[in-house]
């Protein structure tokens, strides 16, 4: 239940980047969720709303792209998913594995419009 | 038209910016700071007063002690013999870096040789915020049931130490010690595991030595012969 404090921390980085950018309003926010990384994208876009309320990112759009947890075994190289309940690389059986996705938890990109016009029609939400 | 900017930014960056200088201040000081998580109930304040009384004769010792309200832990590690910062969080689920930042002035650095952060009791939001500690230690403990890896796989991952607490417990409880172990070899190949009893007393040695091994280590790292003014 820290998506609150998560929330405020996105809209900090995407102010910053639109401000750099020279954007006046930010229209879409893209962000990179790991499935180890324990976010609920639900409760990010309802903090939003009021997190973002009067600010120049105020009725943007977030999209959340999910990264799901892969692991590739030390020995043989496969690659695999997160299983249910075993260890062992389902090519060779050997049990050292390593996590290589699913723990990005990151703004990839920002959608920014340059003339400070509002984005037209209804902004979602 | 809009225009794409691309940003790649880590959302906690900012946790982890302060968490850096947290870092660099027990670094100063020679302090090791150990990140104590686990669910409520696990044994997290029942470890910290048996490593306080078998230490504190040894070790300098200090204890933050996080919790969403009152000063029930940290009265008990003071009782043990350590000094003990309480942070009440007001609600917070997890410890971050700026709560860690506030107690840590609140305490004689160069007078410790240990700092024991108690964070709030919890398996999900803990792992996501580091705090500037150097290790990262997990206490399961029987009674919380055999799948906890598979449910809770971003703490298992990110720690460094996992204790395994209650296992006098193991004969009346149905928990499959290979399932576990299976889980944390998954998520976390490899990690320094001690099956503990913190009632019993039941393999804290083994515990207490890695403690001091891993305080005997920082002390050779900055203040040995060969210190240097590298930092990591």
């Amino acid at each position: 239940m820290h998506e609150l404090a998560v929330t405020q921390s996105v809209l900090e980085i995407v102010l910053r980047h639109a401000r750099q950018a020279g954007g006046a309003r930010v229209s879409a926010i893209h962000l990179v969720v790991g499935q180890l990384s324990s976010i609920v994208d639900d409760s990010v876009a309802y903090y939003w709303e009021s997190v973002a309320r009067d600010t120049p990112a105020e009725g943007a759009r977030l999209h959340f792209r999910r990264i799901p947890a892969r692991f590739r075994c030390e020995a043989c190289g496969r690659e695999f998913p997160l299983q249910e309940e075993t260890r062992d690389c389902p090519g060779c059986a050997n049990g050292l594995v390593r996590l290589i996705a699913g723990d990005e938890f990151s703004v990839e990109s920002i959608e920014v419009d340059a003339d400070g016009v509002p984005p037209s029609g209804p902004a979602g939400g | 038209m809009p225009r794409r900017v691309p940003v790649l930014e880590n959302i906690l960056g900012a946790n982890d910016r302060l968490a850096d200088e947290n870092r660099a201040r027990l670094d100063q000081a020679c302090v090791l700071g150990i990140n104590l998580m686990a669910s409520p109930g696990a044994g997290k304040t029942s470890l910290i007063e048996r490593t306080v009384r078998a230490l504190a004769g040894k070790l300098r010792l200090a204890v933050i002690d996080g919790d969403i309200a009152t000063s029930l832990d940290a009265d008990r590690a003071t009782a043990a013999g350590a000094t003990a910062i309480q942070i009440n969080t007001g609600g917070e689920c997890h410890l971050d870096a700026v709560m860690v930042q506030g107690a840590l002035q609140q305490l004689d650095l160069f007078h410790l040789d240990l700092l024991i952060v108690e964070n709030v009791g919890n398996l999900i939001c803990p792992a996501a915020f580091r705090l500037g500690t150097h290790h990262n230690v997990l206490i399961a403990s029987v009674p919380e049931g055999d799948d906890k890896p598979y449910k809770y796989p971003g703490m298992y991952r990110g720690v460094d130490v996992l204790l395994i607490n209650k296992v006098d417990l193991l004969p009346y409880v149905a928990f499959d010690m290979g399932r576990f172990q299976r889980g944390v070899e998954l998520l976390n190949p490899g990690v320094a595991t001690f099956a503990v009893s913190c009632r019993t007393g039941e393999g804290l040695s083994a515990w207490l030595s890695w403690v001091e091994a891993a305080v005997a280590g920082r002390l050779m790292d900055t203040k040995g012969p060969q210190s240097s003014t590298a930092s990591q």
